[in-house]
């Protein structure tokens, strides 16, 4: 039943065996060891566990690993390779997240917007992270740190 | 999740032959936003999962003879990026961006959307009002099913153990026209529908009606379609024409509405969308993609 895999996973080639029914949130986090995207609904419906699948936003927790054959994922742990990116910097300087939890998955999926549109304007923003939801914030911050870098950019 | 066998056939030959192997004891698997989920919770238990997304003529995306083709394989997020349906299936266009979320978006499939067949399916009125086709492909050959008879329930189709939506298949309108969609969540963002409604109003005074959520299945309204035939839409037309519009509709009391606010929210959207449509088909409406609630 088990069947080997090879992806790009943030540049890296992996190969490894997984079975039809592993989710890919679940090998990359405890089989890989890349612990940035997170657990949080298991339904595709909070966005925590946002990674991009050759450049869009996917929910890891509703996709089984075996699909990603010959794909390529990037999580957050592939875009700051080089130090972290302006969007992340904006995010600190606005305060944009406290506990942090959806902070991964927020991120990739304002990635993935800005990579598609650079400069939203704060609906297309609001409507690009519908799908990734905050329990601390009201998104207030997060909203503005996106826009900033949209305005700067 | 029990486990599976997972095959990824790069044929739509191979898939049927495989599907019709172990009918009821496979699955297929698209975008997996709703299939994933139910494997999750037990509800299915397959002994087989079938991703046709290894399959490149479910990808297709385009007009010929006279149909727009959307592929099984084609996700939400495709059709929202494409002019050509954003221009003359602007209805399609507008409902696909009320559904879910963009991550979401991403995987998802208009036909794996339909294949569900849940009752609030967004996608679901916009396809009524275009009298689009469902392309079923088995072993034994291929057929078209018109959307206004796919639908038995909720979650259940005229579909089959070993049957494949291969695509679907929307007529070109080729005189002017206007449509809306208007879907009423709770809240803006992602949530599943209140009450939605799809509306089409056409050059020569013939008009289109269906509703998602507020029924067994998504419906046309055709009574109320009769009424308006021939009418120029005024508000004493609109006021008139509601309850038979609502005739079509039995909703059911649940979490995220009651039965009365569900039949009286219907009428009101009708009235916007219908009110869209008309002054969109005139060039003077709201652009679509517009909030009318």
């Amino acid at each position: 039943m088990k069947k080997e895999i090879n992806f790009v996973l943030n540049g890296n080639s992996v190969s490894i065996e997984v079975e039809p029914n592993e989710k890919l949130l679940d090998v990359l986090r405890d089989k890989v060891g890349v612990k940035s995207p997170k657990y949080g609904c298991g339904r595709g419906e909070c966005g925590s566990c946002t990674v991009l699948l050759n450049g869009k936003s996917i929910r890891s927790c509703i996709t089984l690993a075996i699909e990603v054959d010959g794909q390529e994922i990037t999580t957050l742990e592939g875009l700051q390779k080089d130090g972290i990116t302006p969007l992340q910097k904006s995010f600190i300087e606005h305060n944009a997240f406290q506990c942090g939890f959806c902070a991964p998955g927020m991120t990739m999926t304002a990635t993935e917007l800005l990579n598609k549109d650079p400069h939203p304007d704060e609906e297309e923003i609001r409507e690009a992270i519908a799908g990734n939801l905050c329990r601390c914030t009201g998104y207030d911050t997060i909203v503005k740190a996106i826009l900033d870098v949209a305005e700067k950019k | 999740m029990k486990n599976f066998d997972y095959a990824k056939p790069t044929s739509l030959s191979e898939a049927a032959s495989l599907y019709a192997e172990y009918k009821d004891k496979a699955r297929l698997l698209l975008g997996g936003t709703d299939l994933i989920v139910m494997l999750n919770d037990g509800v299915i238990t397959p002994d087989m999962v079938i991703d046709l997304k290894g399959i490149d003529e479910l990808k297709r995306l385009e007009v010929k003879d006279g149909f727009l083709h959307i592929g099984a394989a084609v996700t939400f997020n495709e059709l929202i990026d494409s002019e050509l349906v954003k221009k003359d299936f602007p209805v399609i266009w507008e409902s696909a961006r009320t559904v879910a979320s963009t991550g979401v978006r991403n995987r998802a499939t208009l036909v794996g959307n339909i294949c569900s067949a849940v009752p609030s399916a967004d996608s679901a009125p916009s396809l009524l009002i275009r009298e689009a086709l469902v392309t079923v492909v088995n072993t034994e050959g291929e057929k078209d099913v018109p959307i206004v008879e796919f639908f038995k329930g909720p979650r259940k189709t005229v579909l089959k153990p070993g049957d494949i939506v291969k695509e679907l298949k929307v007529p070109v309108i080729s005189q002017r026209f206007g449509g809306s969609y208007v879907k009423l969540g709770r809240y803006d963002g992602e949530d599943l529908a209140q009450t939605g409604v799809a509306t089409l109003a056409l050059e020569d005074k013939t008009y289109r009606v269906a509703f998602c959520a507020v029924a067994p299945t998504p419906v046309r309204a055709t009574e109320v379609e009769e009424f308006l035939k021939g009418k120029d839409i005024t508000d004493e037309v609109i006021e008139e024409a509601i309850p038979i519009a609502l005739k079509a509709i039995s909703p059911i009391s649940d979490v995220r509405a009651s039965k009365e606010y569900r039949l009286h929210a219907s009428g009101v959207i009708f009235k916007r969308s219908l009110k869209a449509a008309v002054s969109r088909m005139n060039g003077n409406g709201p652009a679509y993609g517009t909030r009318l609630v």
